[in-house]
Formats: C-alpha cells, sequence, structure tokens
C-alpha cells in the first residue's frame, strides 16, 4: 500500500517536473530567439544600378595610373594602362576585403594589406589574393566614362 | 564629547555586524607564496590586473567625449586629442597601458605554461585564464576601431573577413560581426557596445572565478623545485608579496606616464571606405604574426585557400594551448610527458619570428 502511494507520487512528480522543465525551456527559448533575431542585422537593400557614370573625364586619367570610384555602395578602380587601355575592376582584395590600389612603379594593381598583386587584366599574379578582381566594362561615351556591370 | 577614533571604530563595529569583513582579514592573513627561484613569474597576473584596472578607469574618463558613430567618432577622438585639458592623457594612457596589459598576459599566460602551473587542480584555474586572454585580445580588437581611423578601418575589414573564411557559417558570422556586408557605421556601434559593455561583464564574471580559484588553491609550485623538496620559504602574502606588487604597479605606471607622455597616441586620418588601403598598413603588434604568416601563405594550399588554412592552423595552435592540461597529463607510468610543452615552446619561437618579420620585412616586396 504505501510503495504504491510512493509510486504514484514519484510519477506524478516526474510529471510536474516535466511540465516545469519544459515550460522554462519555452521561456528561455522565447526570451533568446528575440534577442539573437536582433543581433542579427537587417539585409540591406543592394544598389540595384547596372552603370555609373563618373564625375571625371577620360583625359583626366593619364596613362599607367588608377583612381578609385564608387559603385553603389561598393567601391571600384578605374585604371589605364600604359598603353592607354581605360579598364575597371572591382577595387575589393578578393584575400580579404582590403581596397586595392594602382601602382605606377610596376604598372600592376597591388593590395597594401598583404601584398597581393593582380596584373592588368584583374589577374591575382602574386601573393595571397585566391581569384582574379570582378571585371566591369567601360564605355567612353564623348566626356563621360560610364561604368558597368559585366553581363 | 568622544573623540573621532572612538566613531570610527563605532563605525567599524556597525559594518562588521552586517558585511562579516574580518573573514576576509583572516583569509588573507592565511595566505601564503613560496619563494623558490622562479617566484618572480608570481608577479605577473597582479601586474595584469594592475593594468586592467588602469584601462577601466580611463575607460570610463574616455566614454565621457567619445561619440560612437562614423561622422562623430573621429571628430570627437580629435577634440578629445586637442581641446579637452589632458584629454592627450587619458586616451594614451589608455592605449599605452592596453599595450602593456596584453605583453604582460602574455608573459604570464606563458609563464605559468612553461612553468606547468596548468596541472590538476588548477585546470579549471588555466582554462578561465584562457578565456580571459580571449576576452582581452577582443578587447584590442574591438577597442582598435573606435576611433575610426584608415588603419583601424582597414584592420577591421581584414580582421571580420577572417571571420568570413569559417566554413558553412562564415558568412552569417561575418554579417553579425560587422552588423551588415561591409564595415560601417553600423560595425563601429556594434563594436562600441562590445567594447565598453559586453566584455566589461564577461572579463568581471571570468576575472572573479579566476581570482576566486587562484586564492582557493594557493600558488603552484613548480614540478622541477617539488622534486627538489619544494620550496623552503614562503611570504606572507599579505603585506609582505603585496609591498612587492606594489613597488612593480609603481614602475609599470611610471612607465605608462612616460611613453604616454613622450609617445602619445596616435590618431591618423579619418576612416574612408572608398579610398585604397595605405601601403605600410599594419594590424596591433600581437596580431602582427598572424598578419605576416596571411602574407607568405600562397592563393592555394592543395585545393584549399591560403587564408583558410593559415587560420585553421591558428585556432588548432590555440586549441592545443588551451587543452594544456589535458594533453600535459603525465603517462600511464608516471613519467612526465613534456610534448605539449614542446609544441607550446614552438608556437612561442613562430610567435616571434613572425612578429620580427613582421616589423623588418619590406611590405611592398
Amino acid at each position: 500500500m504505501a510503495e504504491e502511494s510512493t509510486g504514484s507520487e514519484s510519477t506524478r512528480r516526474r510529471f510536474v517536473n516535466w511540465v516545469l522543465g519544459t515550460g522554462a525551456g519555452g521561456l528561455a527559448l522565447s526570451v533568446l530567439y528575440p534577442a539573437v533575431r536582433y543581433i542579427i542585422p537587417p539585409e540591406a537593400a543592394e544598389s540595384t544600378a547596372n552603370t555609373v557614370t563618373l564625375a571625371i573625364a577620360p583625359e583626366e586619367i593619364t596613362p599607367n595610373s588608377g583612381q578609385i570610384f564608387r559603385f553603389g555602395n561598393r567601391a571600384g578602380i578605374l585604371i589605364r594602362t600604359p598603353d592607354g587601355d581605360l579598364r575597371a575592376f572591382e577595387a575589393m582584395c578578393t584575400h580579404l576585403d582590403c581596397i586595392v590600389q594602382y601602382r605606377d612603379d610596376i604598372s600592376r594593381i597591388w593590395c597594401a594589406c598583404h601584398n597581393g598583386h593582380y596584373d592588368l587584366n584583374g589577374i591575382n599574379i602574386q601573393g595571397p589574393p585566391p581569384r582574379p578582381l570582378q571585371r566591369f566594362t567601360v564605355n567612353v561615351q564623348e566626356d563621360r566614362i560610364v561604368i558597368g556591370k559585366e553581363s | 564629547m568622544r573623540n573621532w577614533r572612538e566613531l570610527a571604530g563605532d563605525a567599524n563595529r556597525w559594518l562588521e555586524d552586517r558585511l562579516g569583513l574580518s573573514a576576509l582579514g583572516r583569509i588573507a592573513k592565511k595566505k601564503e607564496v613560496p619563494v623558490h627561484r622562479h617566484t618572480i613569474w608570481y608577479y605577473l597576473g597582479g601586474m595584469t590586473l594592475f593594468l586592467f584596472a588602469i584601462q577601466v578607469a580611463t575607460g570610463v574618463l574616455l566614454l565621457f567625449y567619445y561619440r560612437p558613430s562614423a561622422t562623430e567618432a573621429y571628430e570627437s577622438v580629435q577634440f578629445l586629442m586637442t581641446d579637452v585639458q589632458f584629454g592627450w592623457l587619458i586616451r594614451s594612457v589608455h592605449s599605452w597601458a592596453s599595450n602593456l596589459m596584453i605583453l604582460a598576459l602574455f608573459f604570464h599566460l606563458f609563464s605559468v605554461f612553461l612553468l606547468r602551473a596548468y596541472r590538476p587542480p588548477r585546470d579549471l584555474t588555466w582554462y578561465t585564464g584562457m578565456a580571459l586572454f580571449g576576452i582581452v585580445l577582443a578587447f584590442g580588437f574591438t577597442g582598435y576601431l573606435l576611433p575610426w581611423n584608415q588603419l583601424a578601418f582597414f584592420a577591421t575589414r581584414v580582421g571580420t573577413q577572417i571571420v568570413g573564411v569559417v566554413p558553412w557559417i562564415g558568412e552569417g558570422l561575418l554579417r553579425i560581426a560587422r552588423g551588415g556586408d561591409d564595415v560601417s557605421g553600423a560595425t563601429l556601434t556594434r563594436f562600441y557596445a562590445i567594447h565598453a559593455a559586453v566584455l566589461p561583464a564577461l572579463i568581471v564574471i571570468l576575472l572573479g572565478v579566476h581570482v576566486y580559484l587562484v586564492q582557493r588553491h594557493g600558488m603552484s609550485v613548480p614540478p622541477d623545485v617539488e622534486r627538489e623538496g619544494g620550496s623552503k620559504r614562503s611570504l606572507p602574502f599579505v603585506p609582505s608579496f603585496l609591498l612587492r606588487d606594489l613597488v612593480g604597479w609603481l614602475a609599470a605606471l611610471a612607465i605608462v606616464a612616460a611613453l604616454a607622455a613622450y609617445f602619445p597616441a596616435e590618431l591618423g586620418e579619418k576612416a574612408d571606405p572608398f579610398a585604397p588601403a595605405p601601403a605600410g598598413i599594419k594590424p596591433e603588434w600581437y596580431f602582427m604574426f598572424m598578419f605576416q604568416t596571411l602574407k607568405y601563405l600562397p592563393a592555394h594550399i592543395l585545393w584549399i585557400e591560403g587564408e583558410v588554412v593559415g587560420i585553421a592552423a591558428f585556432g588548432i595552435a590555440a586549441l592545443l594551448l588551451f587543452l594544456a592540461p589535458i594533453l600535459g597529463r603525465p603517462r600511464r607510468d608516471g613519467r612526465p610527458n613534456h610534448i605539449i610543452t614542446w609544441i607550446g615552446v614552438g608556437i612561442i619561437v613562430y610567435m616571434i619570428v613572425l612578429t620580427i618579420l613582421g616589423y623588418t620585412a619590406s611590405p611592398t616586396a
């Protein structure tokens, strides 16, 4: 008789513990979930523009030089090769995200952060960058330079 | 009319009835520090703690003028450095004491490691110490961005991008670390919250546990001293060891003050997300060995991108150090096991060599 009541009591105790535990767990989750979602930043709207017109005239950029421009919220680099060709690339180094620059002493695109080198076609040729720079199209329309995403 | 001495006695009794602080006094009286040829290393934990106290005090003062936004942060630091009386001093002390704190911490960590003070029951002390080390590096990394200058901007771009190379979850972690896809004003407010609120809360808890464990288990006597029959002498912590501590702290304060006065913290140029990374860019000295490694790694090692291999190697090295109490357990037959010590020595030598190369190798070659 006594054993029976202990048995039902322990079942009841187990049940109550289960209800309390589940409730406490649910409460913890319902508190944590909004906090975690809060820390993850909302998606920013990607710039939808496919072209950008630069504020510089083609003759302002001399052979064997380069310059950074804005493409939406990203940075691009416009270079004029020693041969006089205008080319544009995304300016973000494919290694660890630094902004690259043009080095006229070696006629290459160069990243100062970890000494990464790209040739005039944006191909990674020396140092740690694992991939080429993304290329943009360059159109010279009279005295304006229009940069576009390569389709 | 009762004199002030009686009044002080009353106040003391009143406090004692309520707080029972004499228990602390009894603990302090019991605490002894063993004296032997390695005793000098016992001072480094206290030294780190003292420099941390300077960080708290100067950090709070900096908050009075600092404004955490991309448009105002740089200007507010500039204002603090040029117009606020002793603003340059507070910021320079904060910057120098942080560097010396990390230096003291490196020495503390590696001396504890080489003297094998992590052996049970002090293994938990070691784990909390390693966690504190991680928190301090996070303090350094987040604090570096706050002046919002060009160097800090690119250091943060690179440092957060490193998080992004973690397989599968990297991209998500990167967005959480940056507060968006790129390093921006959102990153600055995030780092500010972490630097001035999250990390201080974490460090207070962990430091409490760490210091409690040091009190509970006492100072570890190195195995080689123990083999020679243990330390012959000991020093009472209060006042003898504490007074020696104090001498070190005063010397550290003088060094920090001199460094701050002769080499005030620089500010550099304001961060510009649309300017190339400047030539000669470098991180704080304690990240230099990683930075230099990333320069030497080729684009691909086998089929994996070089930086992924490098970062994985750093992670494994840190994990091995963390697991020293387990990896350094004696062998089954009771003979000591020195594998982890040699791994640790290798890590130390690697860090020193790459740091020297970082400061001497040409950045453009």
